[in-house]
């Protein structure tokens, strides 16, 4: 039998059951995650308040569950599953265009930029739209700067890429850390250190629009370019002879990563290690062809981050900071698939 | 008049103040053949580049007819892709920027890897096929883009004895069947002897010798090139008559 297209047909069947599976976990984390937390929501209300909005149907739950489940928890949910979305497109397409499982966000220097951009606008003014303005502009501004140090004689190399990412991303850090110690310690400080922290606690529709928007362009367009970015991925030398612009690709997939980056980071804070995990785990699922990885590594970072959120919320009485659990959660596993792939060597996972 | 398609002239590079190669200049029309040789360092693989057009060259010039499919010499691969994605990325310059290979592309890679008889890899794994079925992968993605150049550097250097048969029998008949123009470097005077046409001996900078195979690979010309012994040798085998080029390690 002769195939023609992209898959043969055992691939398609399983690809088919993988979409099928993952659009499901999606729907049902979602579903779980909006009865969760400290006034819980039976499940079947959860469903029945949600089609509530399309279907007319007579009201068996509280309308403080429908205050609750719409106003509070859905928004959050939804921020959390677009910055898990977000953030894994960005690691699995930075990983693609470094040739390198080991890069995320935090490599081109977008996340120190807009932690400072954040941790700034928190000291100077109470204004949420300043904080996320200043994450999201010092954010890009970090990237020019990382572009304009790694440029030389009209090329960028990835050693310089990766380089001057680590420059810049220390001096943001220290700039950082220049705010935190004119903070005020009673009021400013705390407010900076847990932003930095990384938390969904103060999500809004607004909120949603806001880190949804730059997300879902910049998903896109990293979407798009999967092709490109596989041929990326065989090296500079390689993908110009198969007659790829090479510097000017990579520099719209840069940008596609920095703008989802600095909307997460404005949004949510610093959420690390999502966009170094989820790819790893994802190419188990998927192998590297980014064309499937993508969209893949999207829904998985979606439903990550939404139940990782559950544990924020719901673990204890108090608040954990969603970053310190993506933390704790994702430097164990990376250590177990780093140990793995290598055993095995990084092209066999 | 034949058509010319590589043409280069009086091509110079350096790294800094060094020479690498200087004053190279040789003409290939369509359908001929060539191989380079020379000891290691004499920029062999810089002038495949240079021609490429992945580096730029100090003096004179490269230009290539048509479209150029090239054969590097190492490949690391950093993810382990399927071979049928691997060919698919041949047809790179055919894809736009925001696009993605259509059924056409995924038909050209499966013909041209059912031409090189590994039809049955598409759906096996790049890093898990051995060196031959490797440097097999690699020209049938040169040939999805449908060049009509192919270029390669070494393309026999890593392979045992079958596989570099099986190499140069490849190259012999895809480079007649589509009559394409093929320039390759070699370490293995007897692979340029059995497929070239014309041949590039690179002595150093400003030292060079172009001519037809027979009159190049020449016992003098070889040990010249090397700094030892080369002899010519005709063997009888199966009643026929084959001349061979032998080094001596002594």
């Amino acid at each position: 039998m002769s195939v023609s297209g992209e898959t043969a047909t055992p691939a398609r069947v399983w690809r088919l059951g993988l979409w099928g599976t993952l659009l499901v976990l999606l729907g049902l984390s979602i579903l779980v995650s909006l009865g969760i937390g400290r006034f819980g929501v039976p499940v079947d209300h959860v469903a029945g308040i949600l089609l509530g909005n399309i279907l007319p149907i007579e009201p068996v739950w509280e309308p403080v569950e429908e205050r609750v489940v719409e106003l509070i928890r859905m928004p959050r949910i939804l921020i959390a599953g677009l910055a898990g979305a977000g953030l894994a497109v960005a690691g699995a397409a930075l990983q693609g265009v470094f040739r390198n499982p080991l890069v995320g966000p935090q490599i081109i220097g977008v996340s120190s930029g807009a932690a400072f951009g954040g941790a700034f606008a928190i000291l100077v003014s109470e204004s949420q739209v300043l904080l996320i303005a200043a994450a999201f502009g010092f954010g890009l501004l970090a990237m020019l700067v990382v572009y304009a140090i790694s440029r030389q004689q009209g090329r960028a190399s990835i050693l310089m890429l990766v380089l001057s990412g680590i420059v810049t991303s220390a001096f943001f850090s220290a700039l950082v850390s220049i705010t935190k110690f004119v903070a005020d310690p009673d009021d400013k400080l705390p407010a900076i250190v847990f932003w930095l922290m990384g938390s969904f606690a103060s999500a809004s529709y607004e909120k949603v629009l806001l880190i949804g928007i730059p997300v879902v362009i910049g998903s896109l367009v990293v979407y798009l370019m999967r092709f490109q970015i596989n041929v990326l991925s065989l090296g500079d030398e390689e993908a110009q002879s198969l007659g790829i612009k090479v510097e000017r690709t990579r520099w719209i997939v840069l940008v596609a990563v920095a703008l989802i980056s600095a909307a997460v980071v404005a949004a949510a804070g610093i959420v690390g290690w999502v966009g170094l995990v989820i790819p790893h785990f994802a190419r188990m699922l998927t192998g590297p062809n980014h064309n499937v990885l993508i969209p893949a590594v999207a829904l998985i970072g979606a439903i990550y981050l939404i139940l990782v959120d559950n544990v924020a919320r719901a673990s204890i009485a108090a608040e954990i900071p969603v970053g310190i659990i993506t933390a704790l959660l994702g430097a164990p596993v990376f250590a177990y698939l780093l140990r793995r792939a290598a055993s095995k060597g990084w092209s066999t996972e | 008049m034949v058509d010319r398609m590589i043409q280069v002239e009086n091509a110079a590079f350096r790294y800094r103040d060094d020479w690498v190669f200087r004053g190279v200049s040789f003409e290939l029309a369509k359908g001929q053949t060539a191989a380079i040789l020379g000891p290691n360092g004499r920029g062999k693989t810089t002038l495949l580049k240079s021609i490429v057009g992945l580096l730029s060259l100090a003096e004179g010039s490269a230009e290539v007819s048509g479209r150029i499919g090239y054969v590097a010499q190492k490949n690391d691969m950093a993810f382990a892709y399927r071979v049928l994605d691997i060919v698919v990325m041949g047809r790179a310059a055919h894809v736009g920027m925001f696009s993605t290979p259509g059924p056409k592309d995924y038909q050209i890679a499966r013909t041209t890897l059912d031409r090189l008889g590994i039809g049955a890899f598409a759906e096996r794994i790049y890093t898990q096929l051995s060196g031959g079925e490797r440097q097999l992968v690699m020209i049938a993605r040169a040939l999805a883009s449908e060049c009509d150049v192919l270029i390669l550097d070494e393309p026999t250097s890593a392979l045992d004895f079958s596989n570099q048969a099986l190499i140069l029998l490849v190259l012999q008949r895809i480079a007649a069947e589509d009559g394409l123009t093929v320039l390759m470097t070699t370490h293995a005077p007897q692979h340029a002897q059995h497929l070239a046409d014309d041949v590039l001996l690179m002595h150093g900078p400003g030292r060079q010798d172009w001519g037809p195979a027979k009159d190049m690979l020449t016992e003098e010309r070889l040990e010249a090139l090397y700094g030892i012994p080369v002899k010519a040798l005709e063997i009888e085998h199966n009643g026929k008559v084959t001349s061979t080029l032998v080094p001596l390690f002594s």
